[in-house]
């Protein structure tokens, strides 16, 4: 169930390669990639930076997966989070999970995405034009975590 | 009581400070500790008014303003999360 949080870039292809192993019950691989946009809240981005709290992020991550795993019937988990000085293009996060069947990799790989927005304590900082600005939460993000606690398993429609 | 106090993200350039150690003189929770810092005015105040956004983590577990603190913590102030 492995978590990290690091400045460097990371090759998603040889991740997943290497989650899904040898193990012949892998049946689903499902993934997300985030990326930097050019443009946020109608204003060019040049670079953005991640800050987050050593420990607790990890630890939160950590516990993210883990409630995934108690939900669905998953065979493994990897969250892999970028922190310090990145730009528009960059990855930032990918999350990736094996199962034996699709439907839930799909769900736990969304689950899993929406609770690290709401939850794990990382921060953005963009440079606009305007100058630095934080990252303002979004309420849409609240929204879309808050469907996985109507249903154990399925976000409703 | 001896706190160790953090602000990130947002709350630390807006205070002005990363860190600090804090003496409490006697026992108390989270909201004792608000409102000793609410008292220095200026940011402080306004930064930790009632009604902002303001998540705290007592040794690295999120924690509501009933939260007993001990000699020792570490006591963490930051905005809503944006990762991802």
């Amino acid at each position: 169930m492995p978590v990290r949080v690091q400045t460097g870039d990371f090759d998603a292809g040889a991740e997943i390669a290497a989650l899904r192993g040898a193990d012949p019950r892998v049946g689903a691989v499902a993934s997300f990639i985030g990326i930097v946009r050019d443009i946020n809240d109608g204003d060019t981005v040049s670079s953005l930076f991640l800050e987050h709290y050593p420990g607790m992020t990890e630890r939160e991550l950590d516990r993210i997966c883990a409630e995934a795993r108690g939900r669905w019937d998953l065979l493994e988990t990897l969250v892999i989070h970028r922190v310090g000085a990145l730009r528009p293009t960059d990855q930032i996060v990918l999350v990736a999970v094996t199962s034996s069947h699709r439907g839930e990799a799909f769900a736990a790989c969304e689950f899993i995405m929406d609770y690290l927005k709401t939850r794990a304590p990382f921060w953005k900082r963009e440079d606009t034009p305007a100058g630095q600005r934080w990252v303002e939460a979004r309420a849409t993000d609240q929204d879309s975590a808050a469907r996985w606690q109507a249903s154990e398993t399925e976000p409703p429609a | 009581m001896r706190l160790k106090i953090l602000y990130l993200a947002r709350l630390r350039d807006a205070l002005g400070r990363g860190s600090e150690d804090l003496e409490l003189p006697a026992p108390g929770d989270v909201s004792t500790l608000l409102e000793t810092l609410r008292r220095r005015g200026g940011p402080w105040a306004r930064e930790l008014a009632g009604g902002r956004a303001v998540r705290v983590a007592v040794n690295q577990e999120m924690a509501g303003s009933a939260a007993r603190l001990s000699d020792g913590d570490e006591v963490a102030f930051f905005p809503p999360v944006t990762g991802g």
